[in-house]
């Protein structure tokens, strides 16, 4: 993307004040997406984007400019706009020798640039048909194409050099059904760190079908109850229940600032010993993967709870700095305009062993979750939110009646040991953006069917 | 012309005989300076740079984007756009706005005192802020961010019907987030001030509110459930009124998504809610004189003493509807125009919010709510999110409550307004802020 001796001549720039670590992060993204609503395919955008972001440390403070202009001039315009900050004596000439470099390519076998437009949009049309095959109900259908390439090189003053190529390919439909109690809605989505080659796999009929049965089901939803009771919650996307209830909090930045209810407590049991929650970077196709970081670290898989115990905290390069250790590869950022700091990757719940059929079974009362959405936590006091968007009653240890949107919340560390059975069907949910600071970048999440023994069910019902 | 203005011209001029072309450009001028612990923690600076290029032809529209205004990837950006537009559907009602006669409103969104504000000074607004918030209260043991922001955006449009416009705007803010610990609770709080030019922030003001605000709800408890009155923070009404401004839009209505399609002229709301779109109001952050397509802005009656007036309409709603546009588009350079609603806001009431509460006898006051993304679908109409706050009781303040629910229906919740405080204020997020009393929600705890 660009000549080493240019990058290496530009962090040189950065140091020229006196700062005490500089890194140059170039980007190059491309992404396109289509989109068919009301049986028509309606919007086509494509868009690229180029520059980089430079980031010079001195101390506790960090100065960063970023420029579209790739060129040495503007590059080095940016790097002494970044270097401002760090204005100390002794500054002058530094020169700095990048190591040898390491690349990773991409593994996708289908790059979204060689596939005709219209095999893309071809996808819409027939996710389409089959949400309206579904039934009469279905009233309207939007379904969504996407897909980006996003190359990277970091460079900083200590001599790393590294690049990735990564691939992105998703796809979702939406569905509205109207009935006697009014419009209901259903949503299905996918998507991979690959190529189009995703579609080889992944069926956009049934997504179509999916996404309209669960709006038609939901036309005969009842209230969901208000208050406090026992809630089962479905392999796959149910690991959003993870990311918010303890995955933010087991961020460095937000532990250093002592802005989360987990600070201090590495060692302590922060929940049921069935609990083991990975973040893993490196995890194949996930949606959260990537080679390298924002940073040029590796991505990594890092273990933060071993049956119940807190064993680790996710990292960047500047909170791993802080407290002298390695960074876990968990620097990321929106794009080449922004800051990178602590990011989760693809967080995920260890399998356990129990039928998740019989979890259900044993469950008297309560409420279980087949699809979440999305979710919030304020990482001080440990409250969380996620969303219900496909979710049924319990009753006797069956599953009766479907219920209509609500948001369950809890307190992280207390949900975390409220845990008690583990299911054996562990599964990845749908591709998820985390937001953080007004940065949003991709994530995955997991688990296997579990049972948390108490939640605040935000319904109507009493 | 400004440079920008006579970019987008060029663009245009590269359109192909029977090519509606339309190319909107933007360039801003961005600092954004965090304080942790008395030092500045980082010091961000940037111009960045985009251009969002509509072709429509044959009836068929595409799009292309770019972050960066060099004219060789203008012109690429354009070829790509052409190629999108040959993948799209013919739509009879896919045009680029033409003029209608309306003029914009004389609005100056641009202070001088913001555009040659040296970046030292940026820098000690920030620490200080840092430093007032540490100091108010004994309890405070940190502040996970004390920040100062601020940009300077100018845009730039033309397009082949003759529309041109350009424009500028400055908005700076600050924000901190303080923690409180007390009795081995910890709260967190969120203090702000905003204006189009430095000498409109309030320190005191951010700096007391985000601290007071975190002070109020330690030793906070998970409530009892029950059905109530909720009188919601005028930061939580703006949310609110976002939210409602989104089944409102002209789009939803006509690709049946909208909670209130045929319902013009019925009673939506209570007879205390009267919504108004208005981005010609120049104490708005949300305030512009053109509209994503280069219409001006107006001011846009949705409901009327509970009532429904009318829609949000661009220019492809509108002509599938048969109405005019209401200068409703919204968009940036990376997105096309689709239907929004600029700087919402209600008509205040004739009381305070102290007065509010003093009328209700059990409810609660809903400081913060949290999931708002994840627990509202406007189009069911399903409304459930995290609250924390305070509890009313006989008139007062009483104790503070977390880890709770509100839920009921947006359509409900409207037509079960009792009360608008008079605390009008325009909140950067672009909507109004102002008290709202709701009877007959669901609050969920134990």
């Amino acid at each position: 993307m660009l000549d080493e001796a240019v990058v290496a001549r530009v962090l040189g720039a950065a140091l020229w004040t006196g700062g005490e670590f500089a890194e140059v992060f170039v980007e190059d993204a491309r992404s396109s997406s289509a989109r068919l609503d009301d049986g028509k395919v309606e919007e086509i955008t494509s868009g690229r984007a180029r520059g980089a972001g430079i980031r010079v440390i001195t101390g506790d403070t960090t100065g960063f400019a970023h420029t579209a202009d790739l060129t040495e001039g503007g590059l080095v315009a940016a790097a002494e706009a970044a270097s401002a900050v760090a204005r100390k004596g002794g500054g002058g000439t530094v020169k700095v020798a990048l190591a040898g470099r390491s690349d990773a390519r991409s593994t996708a076998t289908v790059l979204p640039e060689s596939v005709p437009k219209s095999t893309k949009v071809e996808l819409l049309a027939r996710a389409d048909a089959a949400a309206r095959g579904e039934g009469g109900g279905i009233r309207q259908v939007t379904a969504t194409y996407a897909d980006s390439r996003r190359r990277i090189l970091v460079a900083n003053s200590e001599g790393l050099l590294a690049s990735d190529d990564q691939v992105k390919t998703r796809f979702a439909v939406s569905a509205v059904a109207s009935g006697d109690a009014g419009m209901q809605t259903g949503r299905e989505s996918q998507g991979y760190a690959m190529g189009f080659e995703f579609f080889d796999e992944f069926d956009v009929e049934e997504a179509g079908r999916a996404a309209a049965r669960r709006a038609l089901t939901k036309l005969t939803a009842r209230p969901a109850p208000s208050g406090t009771m026992p809630v089962v919650i479905k392999s796959g996307g149910g690991g959003v229940l993870f990311h918010e209830a303890c995955g933010h909090g087991l961020e460095a930045d937000l532990v250093g600032k002592r802005a989360s209810v987990f600070a201090g407590r590495r060692g302590q049991e922060v929940a049921s010993p069935l609990v083991t929650l990975v973040d893993d970077g490196t995890m194949g196709h996930e949606w959260g993967a990537y080679a390298v970081d924002d940073e040029g670290h590796p991505a990594a898989r890092n273990v933060l709870i071993e049956d119940g115990v807190l064993t680790d905290y996710m990292y960047d390069l500047l909170r791993a700095r802080k407290e002298g250790r390695g960074s876990s590869g968990n620097g990321r950022r929106q794009s080449y305009r922004h800051l990178p700091m602590v990011r989760m990757t693809n967080t995920f719940l260890v399998n356990g062993s129990e039928d998740p059929e019989e979890i259900i079974r044993q469950t008297p009362r309560g409420v279980y979750v087949a699809q979440l959405g999305g979710g919030q936590v304020n990482t001080a006091t440990g409250d969380f939110v996620f969303g219900m968007t496909e979710a049924y009653l319990i009753e006797d240890g069956e599953i009766t009646d479907p219920l209509r949107d609500a948001n369950p919340i809890g307190n992280g560390p207390e949900a975390l040991t409220l845990i008690d059975v583990v299911g054996n069907d562990f599964a990845m949910g749908s591709p998820g953006t985390c937001g953080k600071d007004g940065q949003g970048v991709p994530v995955g999440d997991g688990q296997p069917t579990l049972r948390v023994q108490a939640l605040t069910i935000g319904g109507t019902a009493a | 012309m400004t440079e920008l203005a006579e970019l987008a011209a060029l663009v245009v001029g590269w359109a192909a005989p029977g090519e509606e072309v339309e190319a909107y450009l933007s360039r801003s001028r961005t600092t954004n300076v965090r304080a942790y612990a008395g030092e500045v923690e980082s010091l961000s600076s940037a111009e960045p740079v985009g251009a969002g290029i509509r072709v429509i032809t044959g009836h068929r529209q595409g799009f292309a984007w770019a972050g960066t205004l060099d004219e060789t990837v203008l012109k690429e950006t354009l070829e790509e756009a052409r190629d999108n537009a040959g993948f799209g559907e013919p739509d009879e009602f896919f045009a680029l706005a033409v003029p209608d006669g309306v003029a914009p409103p004389q609005l100056d969104l641009v202070r001088d005192e913001l555009v040659s504000m040296p970046i030292a000074a940026k820098v000690d607004l920030a620490l200080e802020l840092e430093r007032t918030a540490r100091s108010r209260d004994p309890r405070v043991t940190g502040v996970r961010v004390a920040s100062f922001s601020d940009s300077y955006s100018e845009t730039a449009m033309a397009t082949t019907t003759g529309l041109t416009f350009s424009e500028a705007s400055g908005i700076c803010y600050l924000a901190v987030n303080p923690l409180v610990e007390e009795d081995g609770d910890t709260q967190t709080g969120y203090g702000m001030s905003a204006g189009r030019a430095p000498s409109e922030l309030d320190i005191e003001r951010a700096a007391s509110d985000g601290v007071d605000r975190a002070t109020r709800l330690l030793g906070a408890r998970k409530p009892p459930s029950r059905r109530l009155t909720v009188v919601l923070d005028p930061e939580v009404t703006a949310d609110l009124l976002s939210i409602i401004g989104g089944t409102l839009s002209g789009e939803a209505v006509l690709k049946g998504r909208s909670l209130f399609a045929q319902r013009e002229g019925e009673a939506v709301a209570a007879p205390a809610v009267t919504l108004v779109s208005d981005p010609t109001d120049p104490g708005a952050f949300g305030a512009s004189r053109y509209d994503g397509e280069g219409l001006a802005r107006r001011r846009v009656p949705l409901v009327d003493a509970g009532v429904l007036r009318g829609f949000l309409y661009d220019t492809y709603s509108g002509r599938r509807a048969r109405r005019a546009s209401t200068g409703s588009a919204s968009r940036s350079a990376t997105t096309p125009p689709g239907v929004g609603a600029p700087a919402l806001t209600l008509r205040p009431g004739d009381r305070t919010q102290d007065e509010l509460v003093a009328a209700v006898t059990d409810g609660v006051y809903v400081q913060d709510v949290s999931g708002l993304h994840s627990g509202v679908n406007p189009v069911s109409g399903d409304f459930s999110v995290g609250a924390t706050g305070l509890v009313i009781r006989d008139g007062a303040f009483a104790e503070p409550f977390r880890e709770a629910t509100i839920a009921s229906t947006l359509q409900r919740m409207l037509l079960d307004v009792t009360a608008v405080g008079s605390d009008h204020e325009w909140l950067p997020s672009g909507p109004a802020g102002l008290t709202l009393v709701i009877d007959g929600v669901s609050l969920g705890g134990s």
